[in-house]
């Protein structure tokens, strides 16, 4: 029996006297795709900060690949395999859109320590990022800076970072936020085809666009799981529809 | 463009020793070891995002070991040297694990207060320091026998320093850990998500700034044959920051060209003027609120809209 | 004995004078992010001019002029405020440059108008006679200044926590932008916290002269002691700027009476343990 890719165990996180993560538990195999779906508030990017590194849990246990993850420091996490991006943007705004995809790409090789050579020197670098641009088809803009490229282009680009370091375990946190039907498309068609070596581990806000790249989903709310298992059944699950009416 | 500058630059810098005055020729090895100063705290600055007004520590210290050892404890200048500099390097070691606990303005508070200590310190441990009298006497080395008492040996030396210093602080900027250096200045937590680690970056960095300061320290006690708890001062951390952001801190030569100027105003300026700190104080005024981005972004600016170019601000390796 | 409780009650009266200073620094640093480093001068500013004035009107009332001094710095503050700081919001580092700056004037000035010796100031007559208290003799003025700073603590916290503006100043604490969009008028905000900082460290001033006297260079010894109550305190924190004014009035002043080389270290060491063990100071909130 392998070790699921990511298992969160009993996780609890409150600040002060507001508990914004309630004793949840997952259990993601390796090579699915899950959607963790919940009204506002519910404690959704509060989780994947959790689980990032971002946040510090208050008890509870985080695991990837079976390693006990739970104390690192995020850059580490990044070291064992797990990946993610944002839903706010924050890429390198004045650098060009390939730096930005190299940079992720230094980030767990050695030569990030190097402090003679230049990052150019490191061809491999340059040829690998050019091709995860190419992969989300936005080689044609690789010398631009990000501040000049469509909001849909930089999202696509913080796939491609993400993507870049070709991660065990990526979370995705509303990569559909904010961008149009034709944009969202595009995007979705590129999560689909991200290759089931990588997990993927999704949160949207918007149910409708993004059941259809889920196989499992799980419901929060108010900090707790209320319903997991998979797509259909949580969705025709009376508890799902209590969540969302109010019914 | 740059080149021209870069050799027009380099060039001017050979002539002084030919065509000036012996006052002209100290003023401009004065220059050279402002500019050192400038320059490595501008790593903090312009490309580590780390805004520090505790930098003096690292001249005064430096200075203070290297006249110690020689006029007190008889030490040769190489070995004073040495341990003068590891001495520095250790305590920006131990300043920065203290200092990086906090980013921002409690970064910049902590690197403050810690300087001003090192000042307190230095006026009142008279036994040892000498306190408000500061240390005389002092002498300058001779480096493989040669003699650097006469102006214009000394300014080769000091160029040789600053060269050396400017290619090996400029290598460090553009090299691949000062690409991770600047992203981290700019999303530190977007780094760290990729596999950087924020905190060893910027501290290596610290160190870095810290052994540079370091050494403009002990060309600075050479050059003055003096030291004086001033040089621990706050004025003489903002000095070298008014130098940075006047010349730009998002450029490799702007913070030497910015120390350049405030050296000259300081030095032309107290002809005329008593009063330096106010000058000071109101320059500072002045560039922050006019020209926040510095002189030599400033020319480049021109050049670029001269251009029709796009304008990016930020520190460019 | 007498030797430790005199210190003691140096450390008391230093406490309560630091409290002044910084509850100034540790309000604007909380409210509007600034780190002022203009305080010092502030404080050295009030100090002159209570040497000035105390001399040259012999029967002038300390307190009267600690409250004109008060608004005579608050005003310079709130001018400094508007025409200098508001220009640079979107510049933090510029807004500290700036201070600094402000700061270097302020202390050339007096170095100019008041030349370099250091001037005492005469403490109030009716408080020249020393206090006697359980067989021990107190200088009675240093037991008043304590009890100042206890009744300015008292009423800071009433001002913060029980009147509208303080309501308004702890909202923009917490949050500036949920502050500034429920219509909190934050820029009036600023000016008039900046003035209250400045203006109460003026206050503070005069009513140290007759401790510490006024000389050029006690903006740079001020300030320092300021900067490492706050960041010992927490920012933003009444509470933490009360104890850490005392803390360090205890610290500083036997370590002065025993150590005198060592003083600064000994400020040091404390520092360093808060900032090793709770970046955010002994009150201050994670992350502000």
């Amino acid at each position: 029996m392998t070790d699921p890719a990511l298992e969160v165990i009993n996780l609890k996180k409150a600040f002060g006297g507001l508990a914004v993560t309630q004793d949840v538990s997952l259990v993601v195999r390796p090579g699915e795709r899950r959607l963790i779906i919940g009204p506002n508030g519910a404690g959704k990017t509060t989780l994947f900060n959790q689980i990032s590194g971002d946040l510090r849990p208050n008890s509870g246990q985080i695991r990837l690949f079976g390693a006990d993850i739970t104390g690192l420091p995020p850059y580490r996490r990044a070291h064992c395999g797990l990946s993610r991006t944002y839903q706010i943007i924050t890429l390198f705004a004045g650098d060009t859109i390939q730096h930005n995809v190299s940079l992720a790409l230094l980030g767990l090789r050695p030569s990030r320590w190097q402090i003679w050579l230049p990052m150019s020197h490191y061809r491999d670098i340059a040829v690998e990022a050019r091709q995860a641009l190419d992969a989300v088809g936005l080689l044609h803009l690789a010398d631009r800076s990000i501040s000049d490229i469509a909001y849909g282009e930089r999202r696509r680009v913080e796939l491609a970072i993400a993507l870049a370091q070709r991660p065990r375990v990526l979370l995705l946190d509303e990569p559909l936020a904010g961008l149009s039907n034709a944009e969202r498309t595009t995007v979705k068609s590129l999560i689909a085809s991200i290759p089931r070596e990588t997990t993927l581990v999704m949160i949207e806000h918007d149910m409708d666009t993004a059941l259809d790249l889920a196989e499992t989903v799980t419901l929060l709310n108010y900090g707790r799981v209320i319903v997991d298992g998979k797509r259909d059944a949580v969705i025709a699950d009376e508890r799902t529809r209590e969540v969302y009416l109010g019914t | 463009m740059r080149w021209i500058t870069a050799a027009l630059i380099g060039g001017s810098l050979l002539l002084p020793p030919f065509f000036a005055g012996d006052f002209y020729i100290n003023l401009a090895s004065q220059i050279l070891i402002a500019a050192i100063f400038a320059l490595s705290l501008n790593l903090l600055v312009g490309f580590g995002g780390m805004t520090s007004l505790g930098h003096a520590s690292y001249l005064g210290v430096a200075a203070y070991i290297s006249a110690l050892l020689t006029n007190r404890y008889g030490f040769g200048h190489g070995a004073a040297a040495i341990i003068s500099i590891s001495g520095t390097v250790a305590m920006a070691g131990f300043f920065g694990v203290i200092a990086l606990r906090a980013t921002g303005l409690g970064f910049l508070m902590i690197t403050l207060a810690l300087s001003q200590v090192l000042w307190g310190l230095a006026y009142r441990m008279s036994n040892v320091t000498n306190g408000d009298n500061g240390i005389t006497g002092l002498t300058r080395p001779a480096p493989f026998g040669i003699s650097l008492e006469n102006p214009v040996s000394f300014y080769w030396f000091a160029l040789i320093v600053a060269t050396m210093a400017f290619v090996m602080m400029t290598i460090f900027v553009t090299s691949a850990f000062g690409s991770s250096l600047m992203g981290v200045r700019d999303q530190a937590r977007r780094m760290a998500a990729l596999g950087f680690n924020p905190w060893l970056i910027r501290w290596i960095t610290f160190v870095y700034a810290g052994f540079w300061g370091g050494i403009s320290g002990l060309l600075y006690v050479y050059y003055h044959k003096y030291i004086h708890p001033t040089s621990l001062s706050i004025t003489s951390s903002a000095e070298a920051l008014l130098g940075v952001i006047a010349g730009g801190s998002g450029t490799l030569g702007g913070p030497a060209v910015g120390a350049a100027l405030v050296l000259l105003l300081k030095n032309y300026a107290s002809a005329y003027i008593e009063r330096w700190n106010m000058l000071l104080g109101l320059v500072f005024l002045f560039i922050v609120l006019v020209m926040p981005t510095g002189i030599a972004p400033g020319f480049s600016r021109l050049v670029a809209r001269m251009r029709g170019e796009r304008i990016d601000d930020r520190s460019r390796a | 004995m007498q030797f430790w409780i005199i210190q003691g009650l140096n450390s008391l009266s230093l406490g309560g004078l630091l409290f002044l200073l910084s509850s100034g620094f540790s309000l604007i640093f909380g409210l509007m992010r600034l780190a002022n480093l203009t305080h010092g001068a502030f404080f050295m500013l009030g100090t002159y001019i209570a040497a000035t004035a105390l001399r040259a009107y012999d029967g002038l009332n300390l307190w009267v002029t600690a409250l004109a001094a008060g608004f005579a710095v608050a005003a310079l503050g709130g001018v400094f405020e508007r025409l200098v700081l508001t220009r640079l919001k979107t510049n933090p580092l510029g807004q500290v440059l700036v201070t600094l700056g402000m700061s270097f004037i302020i202390s050339d000035a007096c170095l100019m108008l008041w030349g370099g010796d250091s001037i005492p100031v005469p403490t109030p007559r009716n408080l020249q006679a020393p206090t006697r208290l359980f067989g021990f003799v107190f200088p009675t003025y240093r037991l008043v200044l304590v009890g100042l700073a206890i009744v300015a603590a008292v009423a800071l916290y009433f001002l913060l926590e029980r009147t509208r503006l303080g309501a308004m100043i702890r909202a923009g604490v917490d949050d500036r932008q949920m502050a500034r969009a429920i219509g909190i008028p934050v820029s009036n905000l600023f000016t008039i916290v900046f003035c209250l900082g400045a203006g109460i460290a003026g206050a503070a001033g005069v009513l140290g002269g007759p401790i510490l006297s006024a000389y050029p260079g006690l903006d740079a010894d001020m300030l320092p002691l300021a900067l490492i109550v706050v960041i010992l305190g927490g920012i933003g924190s009444l509470l933490g700027a009360f104890v850490g004014s005392f803390v360090i009035g205890f610290i500083y002043t036997f370590g002065i009476a025993l150590f005198p080389e060592l003083a600064y270290i000994i400020l040091f060491l404390p520092m360093i343990f808060v900032i090793a063990f709770r970046p955010q100071g002994l009150f201050g909130r994670v992350g502000a």
